[in-house]
This record gives C-alpha cells, sequence and structure tokens, in this order.
C-alpha cells in the first residue's frame, strides 16, 4: 500500500462529531509514513480535550487495516497547534450544507473571536447574535438568526 | 537546600503543579454540571472544565514523556496521590461556593493562563512552548466568557454586587501563591523556561485591577498567604475523596 492510497482511504474516514467532513478536510491528519509494511499515520487534536482523539485512532487503524494494510500506527502530535484556518474551502461548504457555520479565517489573529461575527448558514444572513461562545462539542459556539430567526452553531475559530 | 535539588528535578516538579492546578480547577468547575444557573452556562461551564482537563493532561502527558513513564502514568497521578502529594494553588481547591465565586476563581486563573501562556510560548523548552500554543488559543474563549461574568455580576444588582465582592474577600488572600517561586525555580527562570513571577504577576495585574476597579469592587487588605504548594486545606481532602472514589473502589480494574 502506497501514501497515495492511504490518504484515500483516510479521506473516507469521517470526523466522529461532524459525520459530513473527513479527517484530512478537517486539517486533523498531518502526515503518513509508509516503511516497507509499516503505516504510521499522524493526527493532531482540534481542541486539546477533544474526546473523539481516541475514536479518530481506532477508526484510522480499522479502516486502513480493513483495507490490506497489516501494522498502523496513530501518532498524535501538538504542535504546529491546529488551527481552524486549516479546514479546506469544500469541507466549509460542506460544514455549511450540514448547518454549522464555518469558522472565520484569522491569519494567526485570534481577536477575532471577540467580534462575535458568523453568518447563518441557512439564509447567509449576517445580522445574527452570540448566544453562547460553547456549545455541544468543545469546537463550537451557539448563534441566533436576527433574520430567519432560526438558533444555528458556529465551528469556533481557533 | 537548592544546591541539593536538580533541574531535572525542579522542572518536573513545575509541570506538576501547572498540571495539577488544571486538574482541580476542572474538578470544581464540573461540579457545576447539571446545576448551574441556566442550560447556557451549564453547558459553558462544563466545555471549560473539559478544556481544562484537556490542558492539565497535555501536561501530564509531558511529564510522563519527560520520565520515560508508561502510559497509565497520567491516571496514576491523578488517582493514586495523597492530598500531600499534590501541587496545584490553595485557590482552585476551595469548595465552588456560589455563582460569583465560581465566575471569579475562573476569571483569575483565566487570566493566569492567558498571561502564563502568552510567555511560556517563547519558553527556551520546546515541548513547553508547544504546549503553550495549543492551549492559549483555548483560553481566550475561557477569558472572554469569565471576564464578562465578572463584570455583569459587579454591575448587575445590589445582591450580585455583594455576592462578587464577598468572593475577592475571600480569594484575593490566595492570590500571591500563584507568582511564588518554589526552591530552586530561579534557575528555571533564569534560563528561560518559565517567566519571572514578578513579571508574569505585573501582567495579571494589568488585566485585572481594571476590570475590578470598572465593577467597583474593593481589594481587601490582607496580607497574601506564601505558603508552599504541598500544604492544602482539608477541603482539598475531600474533594479527592470524590475524584477517586471509583478508582478506589477496584485500583486493579480494567477500564
Amino acid at each position: 500500500m502506497d501514501k497515495a492510497q492511504i490518504w484515500q482511504i483516510l479521506q473516507t474516514i469521517s470526523d466522529p462529531e461532524i459525520p459530513v467532513v473527513s479527517l484530512v478536510e478537517m486539517g486533523i491528519v498531518r502526515e503518513v509514513e509508509v516503511e516497507g509494511e509499516a503505516v504510521t499515520v499522524t493526527i493532531t487534536p482540534t481542541f486539546a480535550g477533544c474526546p473523539a482523539m481516541r475514536v479518530m485512532q481506532e477508526d484510522i487503524v480499522r479502516s486502513l487495516k480493513g483495507q490490506g494494510a497489516t501494522q498502523v500506527q496513530v501518532k498524535t502530535q501538538i504542535a504546529p497547534a491546529w488551527t481552524s484556518d486549516w479546514i479546506s474551502e469544500e469541507a466549509r461548504l460542506k460544514l455549511k450544507a450540514f448547518g454549522l457555520a464555518p469558522p472565520l479565517k484569522h491569519d494567526g489573529d485570534l481577536n477575532i473571536i471577540l467580534l462575535d461575527i458568523a453568518r447563518c448558514p441557512r439564509c447567509n444572513s449576517r445580522n445574527t447574535r452570540l448566544q453562547n461562545n460553547f456549545g455541544s462539542t468543545l469546537c463550537r459556539s451557539i448563534y441566533t438568526c436576527n433574520n430567519c430567526k432560526e438558533p444555528f452553531e458556529q465551528f469556533k475559530a481557533i | 537546600m537548592i544546591a541539593t535539588l536538580n533541574t531535572t528535578q525542579i522542572l518536573n516538579d513545575w509541570l506538576l503543579a501547572t498540571a495539577d492546578d488544571q486538574l482541580i480547577l476542572a474538578h470544581r468547575d464540573s461540579e457545576w454540571t447539571g446545576h448551574a444557573p441556566i442550560l447556557e452556562e451549564d453547558i459553558a461551564l462544563a466545555n471549560i472544565a473539559q478544556d481544562e482537563l484537556g490542558h492539565a493532561t497535555l501536561w501530564y502527558n509531558l511529564l510522563m514523556q519527560l520520565k520515560s513513564e508508561n502510559e497509565d502514568y497520567p491516571d496514576r497521578l491523578v488517582y493514586q496521590r495523597e492530598a500531600n502529594q499534590w501541587r496545584n494553588v490553595q485557590l482552585v481547591e476551595l469548595p465552588k461556593g456560589d455563582w460569583a465565586f465560581t465566575m471569579l476563581r475562573q476569571y483569575f486563573m483565566d487570566a493566569y493562563e492567558h498571561v502564563l501562556m502568552s510567555h511560556l510560548e517563547k519558553s527556551q523548552h520546546q515541548n513547553i512552548a508547544d504546549i503553550a500554543a495549543k492551549i492559549h488559543r483555548e483560553e481566550l474563549y475561557h477569558y472572554k466568557h469569565s471576564s464578562a461574568w465578572v463584570k455583569r455580576l459587579a454591575l448587575g444588582t445590589d445582591e450580585s454586587y455583594q455576592r462578587m465582592q464577598a468572593a475577592l474577600n475571600q480569594q484575593w488572600p490566595y492570590i500571591g501563591q500563584l507568582f511564588a517561586l518554589a526552591p530552586g525555580e530561579a534557575s528555571l527562570v533564569e534560563a528561560g523556561i518559565i517567566p519571572d513571577p514578578a513579571i508574569l504577576q505585573n501582567d495579571w495585574q494589568k488585566l485585572v485591577l481594571p476590570l475590578l476597579s470598572t465593577g467597583q469592587l474593593d481589594l481587601p487588605e490582607v496580607s497574601n498567604r506564601f505558603s508552599s504548594r504541598a500544604e492544602h486545606s482539608l477541603h482539598l481532602n475531600q474533594l479527592l475523596n470524590d475524584l477517586q472514589k471509583v478508582f478506589r473502589l477496584d485500583p486493579e480494574a480494567d477500564w
């Protein structure tokens, strides 16, 4: 199994908390190494306390072994720290279709957190208000749209 | 005294103290889960507790790595240590109190972590700098949240103001411990691994004092308690009793 095949398989593994996007699209998979039969996949947590890390590791091992890999190791690294800027354009569209507003791009300037800006994923209005910086998972904030009156979640910029 | 401690041991002790602050704070926050005044805050504080637990884990994991310990090392540290083996500051072990007490403590700790991580991101110890960079981004959300609550309660009703002032009176004597150097830690400061606590305290005050002043809260005149991090109140025993109860029922159980 070569690197390209492995990346292709990883592309099919869903984020356990957001099933419409893959671990690769989320920027969680950082590196794939192949040495003979030994495959090493390096992943990085989105949030330090993310409880889905274990599930991701198990999913990666199961998927790769299911497609013929014999030795799979999953390593975790924290540097460089994961940033929501790494979420691909394609994944941002999928998040929006899923009803989860994509995070604002910040290029490292996290003062953007203080602005409470979100665009409603349903009606596209920017006229929204923050309800809670914390939501159903570590990576989500809760907003309400003043235009269509619907509540929605936003993936946090980080 | 100092000559008998080697740098590795001093660094390990510092990591343990840093991790313990986070773990005990996370536990106190988690005590509100299912009990917070409104649903949104229940969710928010449960998230914050989970983040702090994640931060504690990063520090425990680094300690495990540096000491070449086994994977169960963080669990052993959390579930098997007696109170006198913990190195958290006393501020975080105080009972959760009312909402004003919890929010003020969270705010003090968020401001502390914010300034600490700003310095540690530039640490000469690469692993520490990497962890600080990871933690710092998450802490910004905490800081935003807890500072808003302190302001809201201080400027709210007479009762919310009284409660915030009472929380400040209780907590202020414990602040000094956050900025006290343990024996030998001056060598870590000299090596550029951790920041000079005087600078850290100054940075912290620049954040905290204007907010307390905006809320018209009066700083109590108290002498700081500079006790060692090995000294704890009985509150920690009670907390550990809760935290370790299930583990101690069957220490050999395979989870």
